[in-house]
């Protein structure tokens, strides 16, 4: 089975959705839907057998051949723990909102649309072998994000948080395919695999460390790594389970896959270790610190996130030392990376289902008004222990894994004596550390204020009560998934992490089991990441008790010096800005764009004629001129200073009509029997319908022009005049191909059929450029139409008014 | 003010028709002499322009019972039509066939699909000039 057909699936499922939910008003549109990523996940499961054993499968479909550009579904370990990733929780998710959207007031047709096209874009990302289809998938999740975070489109926040996010991911996204176009000169294909396999050939390309930064600035604007993270907490706007899909389990982890699939290119490059490691870290920090500051549930769950995509990155860029060294502790972070996505998957979907059932029952996320929820919503309250307690590091939750993983590697940064790291490494496990503190602060906080403490009866605006079932299932096995990956590392990491480093790192490892990692949750008293995860504890703990002391120092930060500050005014600076540079040469006169096209138009063609010494007469290759021609001739000019100096518009049209019917003439005298033929009829009937448009026309004016307009309006009129008449003389003169004439005359009978050549190069030979004319003449037939039309019922509303 | 124009309408319903045979004429014979779809439909539109110069528009609408719009769009659907209708027999785009066939009364005819996108040529010509002028006209 073609299996690149099923990236598609969602999509085409798509296509019923408005249909299912029109006509079966009864059930919730969302039984359909969830049929899709269910199936999609058996299936895909039916690939671990062959990841496992470091094998991988390709399933293709063409798209533009002749460019190299085409669909290929391509699996290995790496996709498929994406793949499974995206369906897998996209099923819960879609469980989810069954009971979250409800089926009588919201627009579930648009919502199951917009997902399940999101759900084909990101398998189309994370499978696709093309960078050109990758790209176009990369750009489909953009969208279908900004479609999602603007679902509520009546709420202005939710319209500033979808544009704000599409901004700055497409943004990143042009920057990605320009690294792809310079990926694809420097390797002379797309094709991810084979850019792999001769990748040693471009590291002292001019273009390597270009597209590098490009790439990765694809990778940072999804992933949103610091500074372009801003987007995140605004796209929160969107329903909770889009949130929990799209914006933590699937969609801004697109930059780490990214970051991923290229390691083995650009794994070579110091630039990739420190910007991947450092800017990985630096987020990591900074979204650790600013979740404190938040109060809402969802933002706070927003700058963990952002944290976490940081903890990741970096672990990414810890990772690609392995290119470096053969330290086992390095395998050990990219390891713990993609082991650590997955973990992440489940702790943070389950928290946000929690956050969006807390705001469910109760009306709020303000944190600020919540409190005591534990008594009334048991279950819940389990389901956001175990994610919070996975999420700050604390055993028996997978999170502690990971993150003591994370640590390690760190840790062991210190060592490593390229690229100057000996001299800086010690900042990372310091900076490291910091962040899990913090981690572990945001964790508590986001637990306890919400279900802990006393109640504020008073402020919440429904009566809370624990959630339906449905609404609980999803994020109850997200939380039991928590527990068990806890006790069953190793299987995890056989089935679905071993694969995915060995497709990350082809150049260390030929089997997944080669990647000599176990994950035990006790590595003795001498693991530094112990004492560290010992010294998070206290001090996170006594931080987290003294919160109310001093979460103040947060207002200390002014607002108009914050990164959104600056979103904000580089937005309103280029719409003003671009609104005044078109209003200074857009002043709503067609005589002026004339001017510009006319002037613009000769002084080019000019400057290019004389530049490259084009301008070549032949009097030889002149026809002789007979009296005929010359008396047409002098009626023409007669004809054109009689327009000129004309003082009625009647004058002038007929005038127009000879200077037309006299050109006609000379296609008689050079026996051009069609176009004087064409010129004939088109002179009539443009007459014609000047005529007719006559009355409607103002009276003829100066326009108020000046001696000194008209004397730069001349001199335009003579350019123009000027170069086609030298055009039309050189390319007469000099023939650089060799005409195309002889072609069309031996060709007309035997390859069309025809006679006539000149209507046969119309229908036949140049039959696309026809084809387009008709087009264009059909579009303004209707423009005309259309323009009258409507302001003929605009009249007729005024009249009414009066 | 009625001016007296019994001379332009009586000539008028002679030469329209002889235009329009004429621009008929020299659709058919555009693939070996000159013509084609383009210069006829140019011509039946000046056939038409002529009526409307010796007659008002509402006259001529009534005579004419068109809608020059969808005849736009007829047109435009026909040359495509013509222009796709090669990829259904493997061959590129815009592939032309043509072939020589014995027709009752008019002996040996050479007929070519390039016929019919001429057709649509025409079609296309005549509707949006015609709306053009309609709209252009009928705005007062």
């Amino acid at each position: 089975m073609d299996f690149v057909l099923l990236i598609f699936l969602p999509i085409v499922a798509a296509l019923f959705v408005p249909m299912l939910f029109r006509k079966l008003k009864g059930i919730h549109t969302g039984w359909f839907v969830l049929v899709v990523p269910v199936l999609l996940f058996g299936y895909y499961t039916t690939f671990l057998s062959t990841t496992m054993d470091g094998g991988h499968a390709i399933s293709e479909l063409q798209w533009i051949p002749s460019l190299g550009i085409s669909f290929v579904s391509y699996i290995d370990g790496l996709s498929i723990l994406f793949s499974l990733l995206i369906t897998g929780i996209g099923a819960l998710v879609v469980l989810y909102s069954i009971f979250y959207l409800d089926k009588n007031k919201e627009k579930l047709g648009n919502f199951y649309v917009y997902l399940l096209i999101f759900m084909t874009a990101m398998l189309g990302v994370v499978q696709s072998d093309n960078v050109i289809s990758l790209y176009l998938f990369w750009e489909l999740t953009s969208i279908s994000s900004f479609l999602l975070i603007g679902y509520w489109f009546t709420r202005d926040r939710s319209r500033f948080g979808a544009l704000k996010s599409m901004m700055i991911t497409v943004f990143g996204g042009l920057m990605m395919l320009g690294g792809f176009i310079l990926l694809g000169i420097m390797g002379g294909t797309f094709s991810i695999r084979e850019l792999i396999a001769q990748s040693s050939t471009f590291i002292n390309h001019e273009f390597f460390t270009l597209s590098l930064i490009l790439i990765l600035l694809g990778a940072f604007t999804k992933s949103a790594q610091f500074p372009f993270y801003i987007w995140l907490p605004d796209a929160m706007e969107a329903p909770t389970p889009v949130s929990a899909y799209l914006h933590s389990a699937t969609m801004v982890k697109a930059g780490l896959y990214l970051v991923a699939r290229f390691t083995p290119i650009f794994a070579v490059s110091e630039v990739w270790i420190w910007l991947v490691t450092g800017i990985g870290l630096l987020t990591l920090f900074w979204g650790s610190i600013f979740a404190v500051k938040q109060t809402d549930l969802k933002a706070i769950l927003a700058f963990s996130t952002v944290s976490q995509l940081g903890l990741i990155m970096s672990l990414l860029g810890a990772g690609a030392i392995t290119f470096h060294t053969n330290e086992a502790i390095f395998a050990l972070a990219m390891f713990a990376a993609l082991f650590h996505l997955i973990n992440h998957a489940t702790f943070k979907g389950s928290l946000f289902m929690i956050a969006g059932i807390v705001d469910h029952e109760t009306g709020t996320r303000d944190i600020r008004k919540l409190g005591g929820l534990m008594s009334i919503m048991p279950i819940s309250f389990t389901v956001a222990f175990i994610g919070s307690m996975s999420m700050a590091g604390l055993p028996p939750f997978n999170g502690f894994l990971s993150k003591e993983m994370f640590l390690d590697s760190m840790f062991a940064l210190r060592d490593f004596s390229l690229f100057n790291f000996d001299t800086w490494g010690i900042v990372f496990p310091i900076v490291a550390w910091i962040a899990s503190v913090f981690t572990f602060i945001y964790s508590f906080y986001f637990v306890f204020k919400t279900f802990a403490g006393k109640r504020k009866k008073e402020k919440l605006p429904l009566e809370p009560h624990e959630a339906p079932i449905g609404m609980l299932l999803s994020p109850i096995i997200l939380a039991s998934l928590v527990v068990v990956i806890f006790f069953i590392p190793n299987v995890v990491g056989k089935w679905l992490v071993k694969p995915a480093v060995m497709a990350v790192q082809p150049y260390e490892y030929a089997h997944p089991s080669e990647v000599a990692v176990t994950v035990s949750a006790w590595h003795g008293f001498a693991s530094p990441a112990l004492w560290m995860t010992v010294g998070v504890i206290i001090i996170g703990a006594l931080l987290y008790l003294s919160l109310s002391k001093w979460q103040k120092i947060y207002s200390i930060q002014p607002d108009h010096l914050s990164l959104n500050a600056v979103y904000d005014a580089t937005m309103t600076f280029s719409e003003k800005g671009m609104n005044r540079l078109s209003r200074f040469y857009m002043n709503g006169l067609i005589r002026t764009y004339l001017i510009y096209i006319f002037a613009f138009v000769s002084v080019i063609t000019l400057s290019v004629l004389f530049i490259q010494d084009a301008f070549v007469v032949d009097m030889s290759s002149f026809t002789e001129v007979n009296s005929f021609g010359i008396i047409n001739a002098i009626i023409l000019v007669l004809g054109v200073i009689f327009i000129l100096f004309s003082k009625t518009r009647l004058g002038a049209i007929i005038a127009l009509g000879a200077v037309g019917y006299s050109v006609a003439l000379f296609f008689v005298i050079f026996k051009a029997p069609d176009l004087a033929l064409t010129q004939l009829v088109i002179e009539t009937v443009s007459v014609a319908l000047f005529l007719l448009a006559f009355q409607h026309l103002p009276k003829l004016s100066d326009h108020g022009e000046t001696k000194r307009n008209k004397l730069a309006n001349a001199i335009i009129a003579l350019g123009v005049g000027v170069t086609v008449t030298l055009v039309a003389l050189s390319a007469h003169s000099q023939k650089l191909i060799s005409s195309i004439s002889q072609y069309y005359i031996d060709t007309v009978k035997t390859e069309a059929g025809g006679g006539n050549i000149v209507n046969v190069i119309l229908v036949d030979y140049r039959g696309f450029d026809t084809l387009f004319e008709i087009a264009v003449l059909s579009i303004a037939g209707i423009g005309v139409l259309g323009m009258i039309k409507l302001r003929l019922a605009k009249k007729e509303d005024s009249n009414e008014n009066k | 003010m009625k001016t007296n124009d019994v001379i332009l309408q009586t000539t008028t319903k002679l030469v329209f028709f002889i235009i329009f045979l004429f621009s008929i004429h020299i659709f058919f014979a555009g693939h070996y002499t000159p013509g084609g779809g383009f210069v006829g439909g140019l011509l039946t539109t000046g056939a038409i322009i002529l009526l409307l110069l010796a007659f008002d528009l509402k006259t001529v609408q009534k005579a004419l019972p068109f809608n020059f719009t969808i005849m736009t769009g007829i047109g435009l659907l026909l040359a495509l039509g013509t222009a796709s209708g090669s990829i259904f027999f493997n061959v590129p785009f815009f592939t032309h066939a043509f072939d020589d066939f014995t027709l009752p009364l008019f002996g040996v005819t050479s007929l070519h699909t390039a016929m019919i996108f001429d057709a649509g040529v025409f079609l296309v010509v005549v509707g949006s000039a015609i709306t053009i002028i309609q709209s252009i006209g009928g705005d007062s």
